[in-house]
């Protein structure tokens, strides 16, 4: 029974890393580039819904409605003002600005809302479920959670076969010239990508600050990075991809902090990307790399 | 009025300047072949006018109205398709899904359906393959869908750049048949091609770019018969 609690405990850990890495792949795979801020946005997104929860007492529905709003924004505005002057820059400019705008936000919200950790109150306030006679406890959040996970990524895949707006992201993915011959405006695409993936960062923040119900500057920091090992584990640029790798990575750390180390959970994570990336440098639903002729 | 008026462009990379002020006119229902050895600046002439490269100075006219601001994206519902150099197909969509971003501005769904079966009445092939993976075609085939792609937006005036780029000698025969029969529908065509003979023997009139300026132009036939560009473009 304690490994199955544990097994469910890494499915929900990876629904989070997933719906993260969902975003880093997204915007990896249109952009081309890394956005390491991605996980400061998920703690944006976790101090929007305590604030309008605590401070102006709005229920949590509206919350976090206001969470995935300010989020939006955020990316939005991320990539109009730090990453769309570098579009034709190396990329090296563009990884260094990334990381610059992720102190950015943790020194703003460090300015804003101190250092002190906050104390996260569930917004999933359902009684858990019990089964074989109470002898396995499941936390609605983590039901919660992984019920979204799948309807995100099954929607995120009915929404680029489906629609027009899919479509021109897939073709701005393969080539942004191309695709403006199509008539397809590639920034306005490139700002689609960035929304979806921000709106996605606040789900994922609040599910994680539901799960783990500390909250400060730095609480998007490691969940962002091991969310973009996820993303490069599945194989970067596949939706497919960041959701096998989420799942993946969260019930190998729940699983190498249970039963190897609960010190040495973290190195376990890394030490498996390693290996997959020797084995597989691509990810695994990676396309090898064809070279262009 | 001409139907594309080119007046005294200027298209610079960084420091050089790749078009040193040229002008010329595409009239309505015309083939034009813009001809060249490489690097005089046929593919910037034709980037440049549909927005993907940004002029230094001049303007770009096109049926009446100034297009030389106009973001590249908008300009294909204006009218105007472009069949890219090396053919630019969205290899890992199918050919069906690269046929339908074609008509990606169009909102008219029965009408698009309609332009896509003529499409597929022009290219059998593609019919054939329509799920299959454009990266999976033949060159030829690719060169095909290309332009089955930019018929697909229903163009006024559609521009090639180098469509019998590395195909095998029957494709070129059939890339440029298709290029008569696109022309014979009613649709203008502004083409750049290094092939000078095929190109001047399709076209009513011809330019002729060296190192960004236009050096010779006038009647596709008299050009053919004229001593310097047989020399240099014709091989003989």
């Amino acid at each position: 029974m304690t490994f199955l609690t544990h097994f469910i405990n890494g499915i929900s850990l990876g629904s989070i890393y997933a719906i993260i890495a969902l975003g880093y792949t997204m915007v990896y795979g249109i952009a081309k580039m890394l956005n390491f801020a991605h996980g400061d946005v998920i703690m944006i997104g976790c101090y929007a819904v305590f604030m309008s929860m605590s401070s102006l007492k709005l229920p949590a529905t509206v919350s976090v409605a206001i969470a995935i709003a300010v989020c939006t924004v955020l990316g939005i505005v991320i990539e109009k003002v730090a990453y769309k002057p570098l579009r034709k820059a190396s990329p090296l400019a563009v990884l260094i600005t990334a990381i610059g705008v992720s102190y950015l936000l943790q020194n703003i919200a460090l300015l804003v809302f101190g250092a002190d950790s906050k104390s996260f109150q569930s917004i999933v306030a359902i009684p858990p479920l019990r089964l074989a006679g109470g002898e396995l406890v499941i936390p609605s959040v983590t039901i919660v959670t992984v019920i979204l996970c799948i309807v995100i990524v099954a929607a995120l895949l009915t929404f680029i076969k489906k629609t027009k707006a899919g479509q021109a992201m897939l073709a701005v993915s393969e080539d942004k010239d191309a695709a403006q011959l199509m008539g397809v405006n590639v920034n306005g695409t490139i700002s689609l990508t960035f929304a979806i993936g921000s709106g996605l960062a606040a789900v994922a923040g609040v599910l994680l600050c539901s799960a783990y119900p500390t909250l400060t500057p730095y609480t998007g920091s490691m969940p962002g990075i091991k969310a973009f090992t996820a993303a490069v584990f599945g194989g970067i640029g596949s939706i497919w991809g960041a959701f096998v790798g989420g799942i993946l990575l969260g019930v190998i750390e729940i699983m190498g902090r249970a039963y190897i180390s609960s010190q040495l959970s973290d190195a376990i994570v890394f030490a498996v990307l390693i290996l997959v990336l020797l084995v597989r440098p691509t990810g695994i639903f990676g396309k090898p790399i064809h070279e262009k002729v | 009025m001409a139907m594309l008026e080119i007046k005294d462009l200027k298209v610079f990379y960084g420091m050089i300047q790749a078009i040193k002020g040229i002008s010329f006119e595409v009239n309505e229902g015309e083939v034009i072949a813009l001809i060249g050895a490489n690097g005089a600046g046929k593919t910037t002439t034709l980037q440049t006018i549909t927005g993907m490269l940004a002029p230094k100075s001049g303007t770009i006219l096109f049926e009446g109205q100034d297009i030389t601001k106009v973001p590249g994206h908008k300009i294909v519902s204006m009218g105007m398709a472009h069949v890219p150099e090396g053919r630019r197909v969205f290899a890992e969509l199918s050919v069906f899904e690269n046929l339908k971003l074609g008509a990606y501005t169009r909102r008219d769904k029965a009408e698009v359906a309609e332009t896509l079966e003529r499409v597929y009445q022009s290219f059998p092939r593609l019919k054939e393959r329509k799920n299959q993976l454009a990266g999976t075609l033949s060159g030829g085939e690719q060169q095909m869908l290309a332009m089955g792609r930019a018929l697909m937006s229903r163009p006024r005036i559609i521009l090639m750049d180098e469509p019998s780029m590395g195909l095998s000698p029957i494709f070129v025969e059939e890339i440029f048949n298709i290029i008569r029969e696109i022309s014979s529908s009613g649709t203008t065509v502004l083409l750049v091609e290094q092939n000078a003979k095929k190109a001047l023997a399709i076209a009513n009139r011809a330019y002729v770019l060296e190192t960004g300026n236009i050096v010779l132009s006038g009647d596709a036939k008299v050009l053919m018969n004229d001593e310097s560009i047989k020399k240099a473009y014709l091989g003989e």
